[in-house]
């Protein structure tokens, strides 16, 4: 299988149209039928695969990079009397298990960066269902901040994957419809197992949508909706974007190089390092100067970005990454000031709310992660949430014989207490102490210090500290040993030891619906020869093992 | 007397499903019935709700003799529900259902694809109601003045046989889509009906007779379809009103008949030989037969538009189900469920049309439409007898089916009638040869005066041979005035 690429810009877009008209964007979706990014199945009805959102992932960034002017995005469909049918069905019956977990995961992200854009970018998301939204096409909708329905008595709004597909909305649709719009959970359920959906007065008396506008009202209503949000946006009209040029990538057979990133693979150890470099100098003078997609916090961000994407959709059997940093911390530690110092521009807010979501995917990465803090590291401030994210991290203590470089240290900057939430609300220290809230006040009166292996262990910001007498041996047989467990139990209890603490709608997506969704795809029920997801399109009806587990 | 055969003549509603004895659906329908005659009167023939009208109604499901002919006015007409006799031990005749006996109750979980059917089915019949409320002011003759109220008031009985098995099957829901069938409006921008050809005006009379043939065949097809279904009250509705739909397709073709016979015999009076002498020809106060082609080439393509997507999950879904059969499918010769064959379909790949072997089941919608060709075929072969009887060097002939679509397979690249792929320049460049033009839209809609004499007719259409229920040709079918 040729390997799945992430990076993509407009003028590739096979699915999508992008319209400017001051401070509102339209997104248009327009999947062409014949562009799957696989064999064997046609993208009918507007319905997706992931290239199809891949290329609004990248639509949604450069809304937010390139274009400061808009403050609010329309999303709608280019075809007639159909918005979106969900995830393309006979995709999902060809695909193995892995693929669609991993398609789910982006997916899901993907909403989640458009929630991210409304409630943090001052971009907020509209979306004007201008005909059948079913399924994955729906999820789409309640992922943006309003709903607007045309009233046309036959577009309507749907989840029918149970009745049809013995599956769940699994990209959210059943988390956002009671946590999100605070549909009644009795209403949801009926809902969720009406095959033709909800349409007209029905669907605004159940909150399923937040409008519904007759035709003939149709665009001069979205207008309005989208020009009221504009106006309350605080982004800059007159401001110009940054252009998200293209990632310098070198791909290998033993990794991929980038500018500040290198992948490193081992795959007879089952292993990728993942190294990321601090900056080779210090902050630009300014903000102009900052502007830029050279800026290291963002093309650092895009390159990590890309080469974690990489690693999930195109390396499944590297189960372990080591994530590693090497360079000045000073240098990082002066970027996160500047970050901090200019928090208030649009850009910088991108940058820092990019590295969010980054963090944020690298914690759902289902694979082992393990930080390795040595000389010559700069797990520094943005950098050390790497080392905080990891399930492990392993710490130098000293320095190595014949290594002039000073020994191996952590440093703290202001982002890591605020800047960077996880899904669950909490900072990745605060979730780190949750049973010692105290050790996040004892850190954060390090800030800026450079803080070694000894002080680092003490204030419980590493695992464990090994001085160069059992390093080598100790993270051989520690890595050895990960590497020959199951993987699944591995992600299994990865994914509920990384969030500890309380819930909220995107821990609830990414944990419990994931979850089952992920059982239910692997149920015969399903995905077995009779199977619904297997049998959809033939026209035979699946059949059940009727035994409730 | 076999079940079902009587006719409660006693109500409101003239019925054979014994409605008096349930008083649920009873209820159902007086409730609804209001509605409908404000929707008849508000979107039924415009200008003629006063007039007598010689119609027939149907009295009984006796094939052998259903129907009675009197004068009455279209408000008072009695639109029943009728459905045709009860078979007793009927069986499902395909699908994975094949052989068990047909339901007399919905099958839960067929609930949502039995209902989409009726509705869909439903929303065309008041449709052409409203597509055609126009007409008669224009009509050609009281004979064709009467045969257009005869087709509206027979889609209108068509709207209440489905709206029948809504409120009797479908509980709430089918309630409340009875009442949207009356809400949706064709043509409106803000309720249109559910079917794109459905929301076209029918301007004139010759679109009339086009749409009449190619259109309601379309009907025609799917009532077949349903007829079929292992659900027997639709089963059985749906075979009743393919004995009107009968009538529809004859009013079409031999409209279409008229005009051409009309034409070739002005043309010879007047010595023409040239079909394309249309300036010559029009002066004639007839329709010149190139002008008919390009009818034909629109009607047809916009047609199979209603047919949907060539390959389709949902069609798939409803045969295996045994909710919607084939085109007779209790005449063919097969297993009846299709699991291993393959069918056909015209498919298009990379801009090039290619024939290639789909799994039946998914070939569905294409099996029914090339059923349906075939059929308009020969409709077209009988007029094309007229021009070679005449000595008229002129034949029609369908255009390709990729020729003018918006939906399926199709609808991403253009094509000439006969099937040749060009880029869309092109096919602008070369439309008005093959789809009317705002100039032949003009002529006929100037042809289009009234004429309201017993036994005359409009320059531009031939009487017909025999006249309704034997009527001899002075019959006034039409009493405007006699109130």
């Amino acid at each position: 299988m040729s390997r799945i690429d992430f990076q993509t810009e407009p003028g590739r877009y096979r699915h999508w149209r992008l319209r400017f008209d001051g401070a509102v964007a339209e997104l248009l979706m327009d999947v062409d039928p014949a562009a799957g990014l696989f064999e064997g199945y046609e993208l009918k009805l507007n319905s997706y695969d992931l290239g199809v959102d891949i290329e609004l992932s990248d639509a949604i960034q450069r809304l937010r990079f390139e274009h400061p002017e808009v403050g609010a995005v329309v999303l709608r469909s280019a075809k007639e009397n159909v918005f979106c049918a969900g995830a393309n069905i006979r995709m999902l019956g060809k695909a193995t298990h892995g693929h669609k977990v991993n398609f789910c995961k982006f997916t899901n992200e993907t909403r989640c960066s458009i929630e991210d854009a409304t409630e943090h970018s001052g971009q907020t998301w509209i979306c004007a269902v201008n005909g059948t939204a079913a399924g994955g096409g729906y999820e789409l909708a309640v992922s943006c901040d309003s709903i607007l329905l045309i009233d046309d008595r036959r577009s309507s709004v749907s989840l029918p994957e149970t009745p049809l597909l013995a599956v769940l909305p699994g990209t959210g649709g059943l988390t956002r419809i009671t946590d999100k719009r605070r549909v009644r959970r009795d209403r949801a359920d009926v809902f969720c197992s009406t095959e033709e959906g909800v349409r007209g007065k029905r669907a605004v008396e159940w909150r399923l949508v937040d409008e519904v506008v007759p035709p003939s009202a149709w665009e001069a209503r979205i207008r309005e909706r989208a020009d009221e949000a504009a106006a309350r946006s605080d982004r800059p009209r007159a401001a110009t974007g940054v252009a998200l040029t293209p990632l310098t990538r070198r791909f290998t057979d033993d990794g991929v190089a980038y500018g500040f990133v290198t992948i490193a693979c081992d795959r007879a150890a089952g292993r990728a390092t993942v190294t990321v470099a601090a900056p080779a100098g210090p902050p630009p003078a300014t903000l102009e100067a900052a502007r830029s997609a050279g800026f290291w916090p963002l093309q650092a961000a895009r390159e990590l970005d890309d080469a974690i994407l990489h690693l999930r959709a195109n390396e499944p059997a590297l189960g372990l990454l080591v994530l590693r940093t090497e360079g000045a911390a000073a240098q990082v530690l002066a970027h996160d000031a500047f970050l901090e110092a200019h928090q208030g521009d649009w850009f910088i807010r991108e940058v820092r709310l990019y590295w969010k979501r980054l963090l944020k995917r690298i914690d759902m990465t289902s694979r082992s992660l393990v930080a390795l803090v040595e000389p010559g590291s700069c797990f520094a401030g943005t950098l050390a949430e790497l080392a905080f994210a990891a399930d492990r991290s392993v710490m130098l203590d000293g320095a190595r014989a014949g290594d002039n470089r000073p020994p191996a240290a952590l440093a703290l900057s202001p982002l890591n207490f605020g800047a960077y939430p996880m899904a669950n609300g909490l900072t990745r220290l605060r979730a780190r102490f949750w049973g010692e809230p105290d050790s996040v006040g004892a850190a954060q009166a390090r800030i800026g210090a450079a803080i070694e292996a000894g002080e680092a262990d003490a204030l419980g910001l590493v695992t464990m500290v090994f001085d160069e007498t059992d390093w080598d041996d100790e993270v051989r047989i520690m890595l050895e040993e990960r590497a020959s467990f199951s993987p699944d139990a591995l992600t299994g209890m990865e994914a509920n030891l990384r969030f500890v603490g309380p819930e909220t709608m995107e821990t609830r997506i990414f944990g419990r619906l994931t979850a089952w969704q992920n059982w239910i795809f692997q149920r015969a029920n399903a995905v077995g020869e009779t199977g619904a997801l297997k049998l959809y399109g033939t026209g035979v009806q699946p059949s059940y093992d009727k035994a409730r587990v | 007397m076999p079940d079902g055969m009587n006719v409660d003549y006693d109500g409101l509603i003239p019925n054979n499903v014994d409605l008096a004895s349930d008083a649920r659906v009873k209820k159902a329908l007086e409730t609804w019935h209001p509605g409908y005659i404000d929707w008849w009167k508000d979107m039924g023939p415009d200008g003629f709700q006063e007039a007598l009208v010689y119609l027939r109604t149907a009295v009984s499901v006796d094939p052998k003799g259903w129907a009675k002919f009197d004068y009455v006015r279209m408000p008072e007409y009695k639109w029943g529900i009728l459905l045709a006799p009860r078979v007793e031990g009927r069986l499902i005749g395909f699908g994975s259902h094949k052989g068990e006996p047909a339901w007399q109750e919905i099958p839960g979980e067929y609930r949502g694809m039995l209902r989409r059917l009726m509705v869909i089915q439903g929303d065309t019949e008041p449709a052409s109601v409203e597509q055609q409320r126009h007409l008669g002011k224009t009509a050609p003759s009281l004979y064709d003045m009467r045969n257009l109220f005869q087709v509206n008031v027979e889609e209108g009985r068509h709207l209440w046989a489905m709206v029948y098995l809504l409120q009797k099957y479908l509980g709430k829901d089918g309630r409340e889509e009875a009442e949207d069938l009356l809400r949706r409006r064709s043509g409106d921008a803000d309720t249109p009906r559910m079917l794109g050809a459905f929301n076209e005006t029918t301007p004139d009379w010759v679109s009339f007779f086009m749409f009449t043939f190619f259109t309601d065949r379309d009907g025609k097809m799917q009532l077949e379809a349903l007829a079929q279904s292992g659900f027997d009250p639709l089963s059985r509705t749906c075979r009743f009103m393919l004995t009107e739909e009968a009538h529809h397709m004859f009013v079409g073709e031999t409209g279409v008949q008229r005009i051409i016979e009309r034409t070739c015999e002005a043309m010879k009076a007047a010595g023409i030989e040239d079909p394309g002498d249309t300036a010559r020809i029009r002066a004639l106060g007839v329709v010149d037969l190139p002008a008919l082609q390009r009818k034909v080439n629109l009607h047809f393509s916009l047609t199979l538009d209603l047919f949907g997507s060539e390959v389709s999950t949902n069609a798939a879904n409803a045969y295996n189900s045994g909710v919607k059969g084939r085109y007779r499918e209790d005449k063919l010769d097969d297993d009846h469920r299709l699991l291993d064959s393959t069918y056909p379909v015209l498919r298009c790949r990379d801009g090039a049309i290619v024939q290639e072997a789909v799994p039946a089941l998914s070939a569905l919608n294409m099996r029914l439409r090339d059923d349906y060709v075939a059929d308009c075929q020969g409709g077209v072969n009988r007029w094309n007898k007229v021009m070679e009887k005449a000595g008229i060097a002129f034949r029609l002939t369908l255009p390709h089916v990729a020729f003018n679509r918006r939906i399926g397979e199709f609808s991403a690249i253009e094509a000439d009638p006969e099937g040749r792929v060009m880029d869309a320049g092109a096919w602008a460049a070369n439309r008005d040869r093959w789809l009317p033009t705002g100039d032949d839209n003009l002529y006929v809609t100037g042809l289009m005066r009234p004429v309201d004499t017993a036994g005359a007719y409009a320059s531009w259409i031939a009487p017909p041979k025999v006249g309704i229920d034997n009527k001899p040709g002075h019959f006034e079918y039409v009493k405007l005035w006699d109130a």
